[in-house]
């Protein structure tokens, strides 16, 4: 129920916000809600596994965050800007 | 038992929704964290301290310091020190510290009682541990892997050419250009050291 809703709070903020960094922070919870479901059914069912699966969710959180703010200065160099619909012109 | 989680997670949804109403990022950022430390106490009343002292570390930790930093290098303009100023009026904090407090309140309150202990479905860091690097083992690896990608990733992507440091002039170079008529002049030079 918690995990439900952090993770649909997470994704509302995901869709509504425009700036880059909120766009990463909401990733942050919404992957930390998916840890906090894994951790508790782990903890419903007396299983190790969930909270070996949380810390492979941190480990991919913490390299996706930073990767992601890594990028979040490249684009902050070349386009003065971090609002995602000015970066729209990236298309393939 | 049931109350402090309710409360524990009210406080996490509560600090959530204010994160994603805030108009400034780090105000948002301290309403994250709250968000964090309220998941971290829900862990913990869920019978994985462990898991609940990662997630305060981890996350709460190393990962909001590097949203600060990178937010910190964005803001490296002249408006640095008025925003900085404007970010340090009272009030502004007030939210989160309300909320930490709640979550501190609860923390002590759980120390002094054996709540965490009686937990139906608790799993202590040694069946983690024995099940992390017994049939988790290529996990482990996988994931120190993606860290190391994700550390050279990050170098690559963060990289900035050096420039070439540029000459400094001294202010009145020009004029004592025009004096020395046409001579080189050092910047830095005292007036009276150059010959005439």
């Amino acid at each position: 129920m918690l995990a439900g809703i952090l993770f649909s709070l997470g994704l509302i903020s995901l869709l509504v916000r425009r700036n880059l960094i909120f766009v990463l922070m909401s990733l942050e919870v919404m992957l930390n809600a998916a840890g906090l479901a894994f951790v508790v059914a782990g903890s419903r069912w007396h299983q190790a596994d969930g909270q070996v699966v949380f810390m492979f969710i941190l480990a991919m959180a913490a390299a996706e965050v930073a990767v992601g703010l890594a990028l979040v200065l490249q684009i902050y160099r070349r386009f003065k800007s971090l609002d995602v619909d000015e970066l729209s012109e990236m298309r393939g | 038992m049931e109350l402090t989680f309710y409360i524990a997670s009210a406080v996490a949804i509560l600090s959530t929704l204010l994160m994603l109403t805030r108009m400034n990022v780090v105000h948002a950022l301290l309403y994250l964290i709250v968000s964090l430390l309220g998941v971290a106490v829900v862990f913990y009343l869920l019978g994985a301290p462990f898991v609940a002292a990662l997630e305060a570390i981890v996350y709460a930790g190393a990962i909001m310091v590097l949203f600060l930093f990178v937010v910190m290098m964005l803001n490296l303009g002249k408006h640095a020190a008025d925003t900085e100023k404007q970010w340090l009026t009272p009030g502004i904090w007030i939210g989160p510290v309300l909320l930490a407090s709640v979550l501190i309140i609860e923390v002590v309150y759980l120390s002094r009682g054996n709540t965490a202990d009686s937990v139906a479905g608790a799993v202590g860091p040694k069946q983690v541990a024995i099940a992390l690097f017994g049939p988790y083992l290529i996990g482990v690896e996988l994931s120190s892997m993606l860290l190391l990608a994700g550390l050279v990733g990050a170098y690559h992507l963060g990289y900035r050419k050096a420039e070439k440091p540029e000459i400094q002039h001294d202010a009145h170079t020009h004029e004592r250009r025009a004096d020395a008529s046409g001579d080189l002049v050092l910047a830095g030079t005292d007036q009276s050291a150059r010959t005439p």
